[in-house]
């Protein structure tokens, strides 16, 4: 945990590492600033992208957006954990509070954002109380049955919720007199959103509270005796990623323009915790190599449509099964020398031997 | 409520208690040795009911017959998600867990692609006509649920308490480092218990399958309810998930039919949150399992 950043990060970014006779020069150089450069490069190509991409990309990275910053709030919750089940409902608490208050009272893009993260964090603090008294494996059955609630009353409350048909004709967004439902204009708004809320949970993760979760999550019980409380950082870890939540359910809703239950299936929530679970949830950059290897084999699996469930299970499967550290740990895994690996493979066959 | 409808709307419950028992039966005796849930349960209860629409009704079995091997075969489907699935991840409870999930994907999809999706299946009620219970009104195909069910449940019962397998299984439930002291093999004994759970679920499925309404989908349903179940019964209490399937039963069945089984669904829920506030060991839980 000493140093995520730079260890983890460059990769992503390898072309643009600095020039290898700067590096050369000086090696400290590299392992300091590489991760940073490599962020602020992946920055830019990101506002330079969407003037060469055809609409259809642009709509798609707004949606990648939201899954980032889904992700990574995902990934904050499991610090400590505690792996819910009901993130895809937080993230639909957020957009039926942006539809509602946005329809009805009128608030503005800007403050809405931010305002259905609150509401989104209050109700995340009302769920995680009586979800305090269980854990681990308690815990993803009680937060399914809590998320389960929730989308039923979406379903069943015609009023306000407008009940299976959802909420439509939500007011386009708009921010300082500049319209956003232009998909360029929304991709920004989008991408700021998502490079805030990314930076806040990345501090997050490093700061002490970050430790303190990582504590609860190693063993509870020290962790107590230590004098961390356990309850309240529990509490604070889902309501923070419920916060989270709740501002890409925003994001979601503004650019949907209606919304119903079915956006926020048990389906959409086991694709994201294959997201995390296949880029790894243990380092802070896994979830955000998962997202966006899984995005990508979303795209290309379009023509399979009805497989991918079947596809995307199966691969979650084989992960699990072969490589349950995710993406992150394939490197290290590399490294192994492959007799290892070829022992693995020979204990997996055994399974399908008699006796 | 006049007095037909409380008979009927009791009867009801009875069966809807007796599913739900045969249900959350195997999940908390898998639950007990792995300390690890199934998430595909709700789908071997699918697989359990589709087993019965490709024999029975397109196959031209006898009802019985199909019924009959929908167990093994559920079983077997069990046994296997025990040795590809929780075998592989071993003690790390939430991979297993999440590749269970995975897994009930897999399970939908494969059942959708081979006899499609669309349209819900319609088998022949095997059993027509009703019984005439006081002014009541029970078809016989869900009166035939009641005994079955509870014959299977003593049965389970029976071999957990007197045969030397069933007791090793209890052990192994209660603390498995003693129990593979004593010379028991554990890993038999998972494979054992998710056989039964297995076993269970398909029986379940098999007898719903005229009934229900047949969907690659059902088992969604069903996994929530039998969590539900689990939880207020105490996890890995056997005797506490067939009492709180009763309670639920009941209860689901009522408000179900004073009202609808939306709600009806959200008050079991609301009830397993009160049960966590209250005594989050469940009902029969043991205070630390």
């Amino acid at each position: 945990m000493k140093n995520p950043n730079g260890a983890a990060s460059t990769p992503a970014g390898g072309s643009a590492l600095p020039t290898p006779s700067a590096a050369a020069s000086n090696p400290d150089w590299r392992r300091k600033y590489g991760g940073w450069i490599a962020v602020i490069a992946i920055l830019a190509a990101l506002c330079v992208i969407p003037f060469y991409m055809k609409f259809y990309h642009i709509e798609l990275s707004i949606i990648y957006f939201m899954s980032v910053i889904l992700a990574v709030s995902y990934r904050l919750i499991t610090t400590t954990g505690d792996w819910s089940f009901a993130h895809i409902i937080l993230q639909g608490i957020g957009a039926y509070a942006t539809a509602l208050l946005a329809k009805h009272v009128g608030i503005p893009f800007i403050v809405m954002v931010p305002l259905a993260g609150l509401v989104t964090a209050a109700v995340g603090a009302i769920v995680m109380f009586p979800m305090l008294r269980t854990k681990g494996f308690a815990f993803f059955i009680a937060s399914f049955a809590f998320g389960e609630f929730i989308r039923m009353v979406w379903m069943k409350v015609n009023n306000p919720f407008g009940g299976t048909g959802g909420i439509v004709n939500i007011p386009s967004p708009e921010l300082f007199g500049l319209k956003l439902t232009s998909s360029v204009n929304y991709y920004f708004a989008c991408m700021a959103f998502m490079v805030a809320a990314v930076f806040i949970m990345w501090r997050l993760d490093r700061s002490r509270i970050g430790n303190a979760w990582k504590a609860i999550h190693t063993d509870d019980m020290l962790a107590e005796c230590m004098g961390v409380n356990v309850a309240r950082y529990r509490t604070l870890a889902f309501v923070v990623g419920s916060f989270f939540a709740g501002i890409a359910g925003a994001l979601l809703a503004y650019r949907m323009g209606s919304i119903d239950p079915h956006n926020f299936e048990i389906t959409q929530m086991v694709y994201l915790v294959i997201w995390v679970v296949i880029g790894g949830a243990s380092t802070f950059w896994g979830p955000l190599i998962g997202v966006t290897i899984l995005t990508v084999a979303f795209e290309w699996s379009r023509p399979l449509l009805e497989w991918r469930p079947l596809m995307f299970g199966s691969l979650l499967i084989m992960f699990l099964i072969f490589l349950p550290g995710g993406l992150e740990s394939l490197l290290p895994a590399l490294r192994r020398p492959p007799g290892e690996h070829y022992a693995r493979f020979r204990r997996w066959l055994t399974t399908f031997r008699p006796g | 409520m006049d007095s037909a409808t409380l008979i009927q709307t009791l009867l009801n419950s009875v069966v809807t208690s007796s599913v739900y028992a045969l249900v959350a039966v195997g999940l908390a005796m898998a639950f007990g040795v792995m300390k690890m849930a199934n998430f595909a349960h709700g789908e071997f209860f699918m697989v359990g009911a589709y087993t019965v629409y490709v024999l029975y009704q397109l196959g031209g079995f006898n009802f019985w017959v199909a019924v009959a091997l929908a167990i093994p075969i559920v079983a077997l489907l069990g046994v296997a998600t025990e040795r590809i699935i929780f075998r592989q991840t071993g003690a790390n409870i939430l991979a297993g867990f999440m590749a269970t999930v995975a897994l009930g994907f897999v399970l939908q999809v494969a059942v959708g692609r081979i006899w499609g999706v669309g349209l819900m299946k319609r088998i022949d009620t095997p059993y027509m006509g009703a019984a005439d219970i006081g002014d009541a009104h029970v078809g016989w195909q869900r009166l035939l649920v009641i005994p079955c069910a509870i014959a299977m449940l003593i049965a389970l019962r029976y071999f957990l308490y007197n045969a030397k397998l069933g007791k090793a299984l209890r052990a192994c439930a209660q603390d498995p480092e003693a129990a593979a002291l004593q010379g028991i093999n554990i890993r038999n004994m998972t494979m054992l218990a998710m056989a039964l759970a297995g076993a269970s679920a398909g029986l379940a499925g098999a007898l719903m399958a005229p009934i229900a309404a047949i969907t690659p989908y059902m088992g969604h349903g069903v996994i929530l309810i039998a969590f539900i179940v689990v939880v207020v019964g105490g996890m890995a209490s056997i005797g506490g998930a067939v009492i709180a399937a009763i309670i639920l039963g009941f209860i689901h069945t009522f408000v179900a039919t004073l009202t609808d089984s939306l709600i009806a669904t959200m008050v079991g829920v609301g009830f397993m949150a009160l049960t966590l506030v209250v005594r989050p060991q469940g009902l029969l839980g043991r205070e630390k399992s």
